[in-house]
Formats: structure tokens, sequence, C-alpha cells
């Protein structure tokens, strides 16, 4: 052997070692909060959202730009009369348990998503009224009413199988051990700490994961969470603080990805929701919200309350996304304006109290809004209240206005109808306006996505009117992770996605 | 002793008959819907409904109390709404990390507040009783998280010396698990070792100028004789006690120390049921502690017996 061939040998040999060390790795997670029961048909929590991502596939997924893209499913067809939709199951693949995945689990798990006790996704599922194996990879659902957000629940947790004969056998306790088809199984959790996963070697998409294990640990405190970043003892770490920025940024060993929510935050206004709507000049009077709105300039409050890290919005989508309104501006600060409007209302010196949540981000946020609308004569008070309760006192109505984000969802329609239709389970602001909510109940009716966009435009114009919620700004998801690490994608659903991710 | 051993037995049971109304009650005070907490972000109306009748929460009060207790007897505290698995479990799982966490605090607590507290006593008005005080106020001024935020920072970030955060079982290894525990227990034991310290001096000065003590001077002993066999031993009885309890007081400091270094254990399990409307873990929890900070409190009186001989008769 010559030298030559001597050390091209070696330097196999070396990248040999360095390839099989490597995919012998681990990747550590820091989570911001402590994720709920591991079962996907019983899941209520984003953070739970976050650790299903590794453990259980779905029959679709969301690309960066949040087009639906095929997963467990590898294609599907509406009916002509968009009361049916045929899903198309991929072949060859099978549970963490050696299950084979196929048409009947399809059609078990949203039954299963639909009728069990304490099911998150019923209301999901709701327009689902059957659903039939054509053949073993073919699934046919019936709807009672065309129904647009479908496919993209089906991004979500409703679209996660989980292993049939582990379902069947665990019943309620599944989440404890839960048997999915994703790139990693289930190992172990201790309760409100580490939860483990492992690579699992029959997964369909194999040759895309490049971690022997995943080991996601909640760790609630911000700074703490990025101390452990620091220090090594994790290589990825979720929603940092924006005040934390500056030095992520300074440290040459990270690297920062960060994208636009899906959601929002905003201040919801009891319109309607009790008596209280009718008593403060706020909920009764929408001129009085108007001069509200126009009092508050919201990059200013995005610089304060985000540092920045977030875009002003006043929808409930943020205006990159594809379905905001274009013909509904975000406006302009008007202090004067907002003064006349309060005149002609005959309240110049409105009071009413904002209830917000304990977070530094949302107290920033009522300070700075304090701040503003008092330059237009408000007498803001803020309440800091613990989330459980203000959540249980905006249910019964007992508030005037509310600093609420939500997480979003990736059809419009997830940030929409449950938060303003008549009577729909979060609408605490009490709205009902029959027109409005018969556009709401037309656009989910409708697949045509240019149809479906004029209706939004409507929407978002009588939304901008009446302001039940008046929409601030949508946050950036924040990332932070090991410079090593490569292939990390930001996707808007705030989603950690290991395929393609190396270290 | 024997007769004072039952009297004090017996008066346990009504006291936590009235600990468990206590908690029970003060625990539905709080506002906030168990159900609606744990419906998470879409709460389901069908779902809050389950949920309701599942754990009870639509029957009256004195009804719930009565589930409560019937399971009590039994030795079950009901399920975790959150976590989805019996308290109990959840409590023999997690008390092994706390009671660990508070050994080493109390540990720490001792070695650092009683030397302290008997070099300031034995040199009153000097510089050391001076260093020893500022020591104390520094330790019950300095907020539990504060300073474990400030330590992780240098520990962790800068010198990278321990892990911020975590942890792992001593059976696993143990020398991750000690080097995961320096710091939330020092953190724990420092604001304690300040009240050891405080105590300590006043009684050692006490006892340093007690007439016994004076004679066992004027019969010549060594003056480290006097005052670690004469002196210290005398003035342990109230120290004693306070450390018993203070026993108690260090694992409801944990709650912050356990939330700051992530360590999974007895206070996180509290504070996340608590935001999370987790009745059965909080009752459970604080019924436990409760029973726990009684039984101390027994064994501090058996152990004046064993050091105070004046108590015996």
């Amino acid at each position: 052997m010559s030298s030559k061939k001597r050390v091209l040998a070696l330097l196999a040999l070396g990248a040999a070692l360095a390839a099989s060390f490597a995919s012998a790795q681990t990747l550590r997670i820091g989570l911001a909060e402590d994720p709920d029961v591991l079962d996907p048909t019983l899941a209520r929590t984003f953070v739970g959202r976050v650790v299903f991502a590794s453990l259980c596939d779905k029959l679709f997924d969301l690309d960066e730009k949040l087009d639906i893209v095929p997963q467990l499913a590898t294609g599907y067809e509406w009916s002509p009369d968009n009361k049916a939709l045929t899903l198309h199951i991929r072949k060859g693949v099978t549970f963490h348990d050696g299950e084979k995945l196929d048409a009947a689990a399809v059609k078990f798990n949203l039954e299963r998503h639909k009728t069990m006790q304490g099911s998150s996704r019923r209301g999901e599922l709701a327009p689902v009224t059957g659903i039939d194996v054509v053949d073993p990879y073919t699934v046919r659902l019936d709807l009672n009413a065309p129904f647009a957000p479908l496919l993209s629940m089906l991004t979500d947790r409703s679209g996660m199988m989980v292993s049939p004969k582990a379902a069947k056998a665990e019943g309620e306790k599944f989440g404890a051990k839960p048997v999915c088809s994703g790139p990693f199984k289930f190992v172990s959790r201790v309760a409100q700490g580490p939860i483990t996963l492992q690579r699992y070697d029959g997964y369909w998409n194999k040759a895309a994961i490049h971690f022997d294990k995943v080991i996601f640990t909640p760790v609630v405190d911000s700074t703490v969470r990025l101390a452990n970043l620091k220090s090594g003892q994790l290589d990825l770490i979720e929603r940092f603080a924006p005040s934390d920025m500056k030095s992520i940024q300074a440290d040459s060993r990270l690297k920062i990805s960060k994208i636009v929510e899906i959601g929002y935050q905003g201040i919801t206004i009891n319109v309607g929701k009790s008596d209280l709507a009718q008593k403060n000049p706020l909920g009764k009077d929408p001129r009085v919200r108007e001069a509200f709105e126009l009092s508050l300039d919201r990059q200013g409050i995005v610089d304060v309350a985000q540092e920045g890290e977030a875009v002003p919005g006043n929808q409930w989508v943020a205006p990159n996304n594809a379905w905001y309104a274009k013909s509904v501006p975000i406006p302009k600060r008007d202090v004067e304006k907002a003064k006349a409007l309060l005149r002609e209302a005959g309240v110049t010196n409105p009071a009413f109290t904002l209830m917000t949540p304990t977070t530094s981000d949302a107290q920033r946020l009522a300070q700075v809004v304090q701040a503003m609308a008092k330059e237009a004569g408000f007498d803001v008070k803020i309440q800091l209240t613990e989330f459980s309760t203000s959540l249980d006192l905006a249910d019964k109505g007992q508030y005037e206005a509310f600093v609420l984000a939500w997480s979003g969802r990736a059809d419009p329609d997830g940030n929409l109808q449950s938060h303003l239709g008549c009577k729909a389970p979060l609408n605490y602001a009490g709205y009902c306006d029959q027109e409005t909510n018969d556009l709401i109940n037309k656009s989910r009716m409708t697949v045509d996505r240019a149809e479906r966009q004029k209706l939004f435009d409507q929407i978002a114009a009588r939304i901008a009117k009446d302001r039940p919620i008046v929409y601030l700004y949508h946050r950036h998801w924040l990332w932070a992770y090991d410079k090593k690490l490569t292939g990390f994608r930001t996707v808007p659903d705030g989603m950690i996605r290991l395929q393609g991710m190396k270290m | 002793m024997g007769d004072f051993l039952l009297k004090r037995l017996a008066a346990i049971i009504p006291t936590l008959f009235f600990v468990s109304i206590l908690i029970f009650g003060l625990q539905q005070l709080l506002p906030g819907d168990p159900a609606v907490a744990m419906a998470g972000e879409e709460r389901d109306p069908a779902t809050i409904q389950y949920l309701r009748e599942k754990f009870h929460l639509d029957d009256p009060l004195p009804v719930r109390y009565g589930y409560w207790l019937k399971g009590l007897v039994h030795g079950d505290l009901g399920d975790s709404v959150r976590i989805q698995r019996p308290v109990t479990e959840l409590i023999v799982e997690k008390l092994p990390v706390t009671l660990e966490l508070g050994t080493l605090a109390m540990l720490i607590a001792v070695l650092i507040g009683v030397t302290a507290g008997v070099v300031a006593a034995v040199m009153k008005d000097t510089k050391w009783d001076y260093a020893a005080n500022v020591f104390a106020l520094w330790g019950l001024s300095t907020p539990n998280f504060w300073l474990g935020i400030l330590l992780i920072l240098l520990f962790s970030v800068k010198l990278r010396w321990l892990p911020a955060s975590g942890y792992v079982s001593p059976f696993e290894d143990l020398k991750a698990n000690l080097a995961g525990m320096a710091m939330p227990a020092f953190v724990l034991g420092n604001a304690f070792a300040a009240v050891l310290m405080r105590h300590t001096r006043s009684a050692m000065l006490q006892a340093l100028s007690a007439d016994y003590v004076r004679t066992a001077r004027a019969k010549g002993l060594d003056e480290r004789v006097v005052v670690l066999r004469h002196a210290l031993r005398n003035a342990l009885t109230p120290v004693i006690t306070l450390g018993a309890l203070g026993f108690g007081e260090l694992l409801s400091g944990a709650v912050l120390t356990e939330q700051v270094f992530s360590i999974p254990g007895f206070g996180k399990l509290i504070v996340d049921g608590v935001f999370n409307r987790d009745y059965s873990v909080v009752q459970g929890v604080v019924l436990f502690t409760a029973t726990v900070y009684v039984t101390l409190n027994l064994l501090a009186d058996v152990a004046y017996f064993l050091v105070n001989p004046r108590m015996r008769t």
C-alpha cells in the first residue's frame, strides 16, 4: 500500500468513525413548559405538540410557507360536492410496536378522536360524519357539509395516528406510554421532568433522522433555560426571552432561528359576554373602542413589550400570512381623532380595567397600552391576574378588557371561528353579529381559495369596525441552539422538526 | 416518658383532621375551575363537562370532602388531574428528591450556622463576630431565586463547573447527583444557616455566662471542653427544635428552589399543582407535608428528653 493510499484509507476510516459517532448522538431540547398527557386525542397544550412532532407522525404536515404537504397520507381528493375527502395512505409504515399502519388503523384513530371520553379533538372533527375504508390504503371521510379547515386539522393532533393495538390495550392510560409511528419512540418520562425518546429503526423516512436519542426537558424559567444552553447541558431551546436576544447574538457558540408565529396577541374586550359590557363605555360604544385603538401605536408596543421581536398586526393572521386581508390595513395612531371620537361619544375620560396575565411581556404590554391610551383620555387600570383565574373570570364575563394571546392554528379558521363565532367556546368577548357569523360559517364551507379569501376580506372589515378583539401583534417564535446543529427548519407553527437536523 | 409520648401522639389525629379541612377549604376558595384549567387551549365544552363529572367537581363541597376523606382513610389521595397518575405514586416518586435536597441543605445550614454561631459567641464583639452577623444578615435578606440564578450564571455559564439545572438519581450516578444538588442545596441551606447562626449565638452567649460554665472554667478545664462539652450541649436544646421545625421550613423553601433549578421534586409538584388547579395534588402534598411537620415537632420533643435531663422529671 502506498503512503498516499494509506492516508486515504485512514481518512476513509476516520470519516466512517465520525459518521457512526454522529449517528449515535443525543439531542437535548429545553422546553418552556411541562407538556400534558402524551395522547394525541386527549392532549391540550402547545408544548405537548412540540414533543409529538418527534413522536407521532400525522396524515399531513406543514412546510415553511404553511402549505400542506404529505406525511402519512401521500395524497387526497375532494369529491365534486366537497362533502367527501379521500385520503391515500402511505404504504410500508409501521407503528413503534411493529403493527402496520393502514386504512383500518386510520379509521380507528379518527373514530377514537371523535368518540373517546374527554377527547379534545371532537370539535375539530365534528363535521366528519362517516369514515370508510375503501381499500387497505384508502380512506374516505364523509362530511355533513363542506369543511375547508379539515386538511389543516389533519396536520395537527387530529391527524396523528397511534397504534390501535396499544390504544385498545391501554385505554385511558395510553398517554403514559404512547405508541405512534413518528421518527422516535417513547422510552420514559419523569413527571414534570425529562421525556426521553429513542430513534425508531422501522421509521419510513429513516434516512432523514440523524439522532439516536432525543431528551425533552421542561425548564420553565427562561433565564435558567438559556443558562443550560450556554453551559452545554442543552443543545436547543425554544421560546427564549426577547430580552436575551443580544446576549445570545454575542455568544459565538450559539445560533438563532426565528419566524413570525401563526397566533396573535391582542386585547379582548367584553362586548356582550355579560351585563358588564353595557355598563362600560368601552364595551358599549364602538366609537370608544375605535378611539382606544387609535390611541395605540402598535410598533411602539412591539418595541417595548417584545423588544422588537414581533410584527404589528390588526387581524387574526399576521400581515405576511397568505390569508391576511390587505383591504383592511393597520390603522395609524391618531390621538386627536381618538379624542374627537370620545367627545362625540360623550365620554372624554372613559375608565376600564385591563385584566393582565402575570407574565412579564403581558405586563409590559399592559403598561405601554395604559400610557398610550392615557394621552387620548383613557384611564386604564391594570389588574394582574394569575392565568387560570383570568380564564375563569373571562369565561364568566367578569372583566372589561383582557390581554389574551392565542398560539394559532395553520388554517385561519382556527384563529377566527372559535373566538368570534356566536357562542363559540373561546368567544370571551361575547361577540355575536349575525351577518359576520354567517360569513364565518360560509368561509368554513368554501373550499375554493379565492372565494374564501373574498369572505375573509369581508369578515376582516366587519371585525375591524366592531373591535371585539383589538389585535396588536404577532410574536416571533425564537429558538437558540448550538452552532454545530444544522438543518433547523423554521415553520410558523412553532414546532421542532427533527427530520434533516444534524449535529 | 411513655405517658408523654402517648398524649402527644393522640393530639396528632385531631390536628391532622383540622388541617385536612383547612387544606380542602382553602383550596376551594381559589378562583378558577380545574376543568377549565385542564381543558387546555381548545376548552371544548364537552371535555369540560366530562372532566367535571370524572373528578366530582359538580358535587357539593361536603360531598367532595367526603370522597377525599374516604380515599384518605384507604391511603388513596386521588389522581392528579394534569399528570393523570395517583397522587400517592407522585409523592413516593418525588419525596426522595426533596428529602435529599432538604437533608443536604440542612447539613450545609448546620455546618455553617452552628459553627458561625459558636465562633460569634466565643469571640463576641471581635471582627469574627461582626463578620458572622453580616453573613447572617446577608443570608436572611437574599431571595432564594435570585441567589440561585446568580450561582447558575457563575458556576454553570461562566465556569462550567456545575450543571445549571436538572436532577440525576444518586443510584444512577452519585457524582452527577451531587453536582446537580450542590447549588440548590447551598441556596436552600444558606438562608437557614443565618437563622441557626443567630440562635446558636444568643443561646451560646447565655450558656457561656451561666454559673456552671464559670465553675467548669474554675476547675481549670480546657476552654475547648468548656465551650463544646458544657456550653454548646446546653445551648443546643432550642437549636434542635428550631432545626426540626426548620426542616419543615426547608421543605417549603424547596418550592422556589426546585422551580429555579428545575428539580422534579415536591416543590415543583405543588407549584404546578396550584397553577393547574390540580386539587388532589395540592391537597395530598400539603397534607403529607403537614403530617411530616407534626411528626418532626414530636421528634423534637423527644430529642429534648434525650439531650436535656431536666425534662425527664
